[in-house]
């Protein structure tokens, strides 16, 4: 089976947001694969090892995300791919990014497409039904289970809460909730078979991909912190009266009840 | 100049969802006096277009088709297609919702358009749209607007406050679209999620952590959320442990929730816990640890034993509502 995962390099979920010139500095900043990426990471080696074939993990971006790359070559990719997109692509947006991977990806001939349901910094969402709708496959979101067998695909979803259960053929593209397994670490052995694995890197021009045909459809005008939020009130006294203070207070203070 | 908006309306559990009222009122003003039409896609749906009328549409179109019972992005994007086709908008707001966030990629691609996701304050009208929206799981937030095109959003629920409800009237028709070739079969939805109020519209959460100490420990968590019309909601940990299901979790991994009131029981406040809940209105915190990081985003906090303060606060309450 032919298996490609998208991967996106994202900031440690337990940094602190420093924003600078209207941007988010990076400098210094921990990053990592995106949680929900990892579950497609270990998905697809799961259904590699049972069904055969090939996972290739793919990225976009600059070379720093050669890091991740390597790291899901250690919990046991095949191969890699960076797209390489920081001398070309000045501003991008789904659009972009989804227009980019299904170039790459549509002489491939891929019978499943991995991804996170979301990345933790952007938070869009997009790019996996995006990618599956530009290269004509179906695809599923959030899901929690996956089995193949032959052509036949049967998939539990989570839909806010509920589970949903479906049935869909290859070639699909799925996205990974939290729950469809529990993704690995890379063992020592996985880290040094993963230094002599392949990790190719593109351009845009590799791609064919004019710039003007992936210009951003939407512009980010500005990044900023939540404003700080006032010290909070503990309150003190006997158990009792805080409770009937606090009920006080969320009505006639708070005004939410 | 003004724009014409469709509106995607949702229903669950045979009625209207609040957020489709939301969206009415996000589409309003980005309509900058434009015309508002909603748009119902389902099996029997037309029943459920007044409504919309009355929360501000200025029409409604309806999508009704067998195949359309159950939500596929298949067959929701071959009628939404039909009715872009037809109406020919200049704007799009969908739900952030299960549904919105699975179609609106697809119907973006289609359309060639951006797609601004997850929207949680609109400012200015018309063609002057700048959107906010949280990144970084609600640690920062951006302003985006469209570079041209159709203006296409998905709005959170709870942030953007509904339209007024009034008797208003307004057109509801149905457009015929023929739904075929659907690559997915739903087959059977289990309801893990608990009965009635949706955690992501809750207007009041009650979550409980590691110090609830068991599923039993829920029940007066469950009681005080009932009392206030609201959801049980809960940390990671304390559905590692088993004691409520992962449905309920809130946090980065989980659902992200902005209610009016937040109540954190037992919950420690780890940062991805706080990812989740943070922009709620008002938070209140009742844990034994004055140290527990749940107090530093708290409005107000209780240092407390929750099995001894919630029932208290379930007592409390039935005095004064």
């Amino acid at each position: 089976m032919n298996i490609y995962v998208l991967v996106k390099r994202t900031f440690d979920t337990e940094e602190k947001l420093v924003i600078s010139g209207g941007k988010i500095q990076e400098d210094g900043a921990e990053f990592i694969i995106n949680p929900y990426d990892e579950y497609a990471i270990e998905e697809a080696i799961n259904v590699r090892d049972e069904h055969g074939g090939e996972v290739t993990v793919i990225t976009m971006g600059g070379e720093d995300a050669e890091k991740q790359l390597r790291t899901a070559l250690a919990m046991g990719a095949d191969k890699a791919v960076l797209i390489n997109t920081e001398d070309d692509v000045e501003e991008m947006d789904q659009f972009t990014s989804a227009y980019i991977l299904a170039e790459y990806l549509k002489d491939k001939e891929a019978d499943l497409i991995l991804a996170g349901n979301v990345a933790i910094d952007g938070g869009s969402g997009q790019v996996g039904p995006r990618v599956a709708d530009l290269l004509d496959i179906n695809y599923v979101t959030t899901i929690t289970s996956l089995k193949i067998d032959g052509e036949k695909v049967t998939i539990v979803r989570d839909i806010e809460g509920d589970a949903e259960e479906l049935e869909t053929s290859l070639p699909l593209l799925v996205t990974a909730q939290q729950g469809l397994n529990e993704p690995r670490y890379p063992s020592l052995p996985g880290i040094m078979k993963a230094k002599k694995k392949p990790l190719e890197e593109l351009e845009l021009d590799d791609l064919d991909i004019d710039e003007d045909d992936v210009e951003a459809k939407t512009e980010t005008i500005e990044v900023y912190l939540p404003p700080a939020k006032a010290a909070g009130r503990i309150l003190e006294g006997d158990i009792s009266n805080q409770v009937t203070e606090l009920v006080g207070l969320l009505k006639n203070e708070a005004k939410v009840i | 100049m003004s724009k014409k908006v469709l509106v995607l309306g949702e229903t669950r559990e045979g009625s209207l969802r609040n957020v489709s009222f939301e969206a009415v009122a996000a589409a309003k003003k980005i309509s900058g006096g434009g015309e508002v039409v909603s748009v119902l896609i389902g099996d029997s749906v037309a029943e459920f277009g007044a409504e919309l009328v009355n929360y501000g549409a200025d029409r409604v179109i309806t999508v009704e088709h067998p195949h359309l019972k159950s939500y596929t992005s298949d067959g929701y994007s071959q009628a939404m297609m039909a009715v872009i086709e037809q109406e020919q908008p200049e704007a799009l707001v969908f739900g952030h919702t299960a549904v919105g966030k699975d179609l609106s990629p697809k119907i973006a691609s289609k359309l060639q358009t951006g797609l601004i996701s997850d929207v949680t304050d609109i400012e200015g009208e018309g063609d002057d749209a700048i959107y906010i929206r949280p990144i970084y799981s609600g640690k920062a937030f951006e302003k985006v607007k469209n570079k041209g095109g159709i203006d296409f959003i998905t709005i959170r629920p709870n942030n953007i406050a509904p339209l007024e409800r009034e008797e208003r009237s307004g057109d509801v028709s149905s457009l015929s679209v023929d739904i075929t070739n659907l690559r997915t079969i739903i087959q059977n939805v289990v309801r893990k999620s608990a009965e009635g109020v949706d955690l992501s519209e809750a207007k009041v959460i009650i979550a409980g952590g590691r110090g609830v100490k068991s599923a039993d420990g829920f029940a007066p968590l469950q009681e005080l959320a009932d009392l206030l019309g609201g959801a049980v909601g809960a940390s990671r940990g304390a559905c590692d442990a088993d004691y409520v299901d992962y449905s309920l979790q809130i946090g980065q991994t989980g659902k992200v929730v902005t209610p009016d009131l937040y109540i954190a029981a037992g919950i420690s406040g780890a940062i991805q816990h706080l990812a989740g809940m943070s922009n709620s209105k008002v938070i209140v915190a009742i844990n034994k640890d004055p140290e527990a990081n749940i107090f530093k985003v708290a409005d107000y906090g209780i240092v407390g034993d929750l099995f001894e303060v919630i029932p208290m606060l379930t007592e409390e309450f039935k005095k004064v509502m």
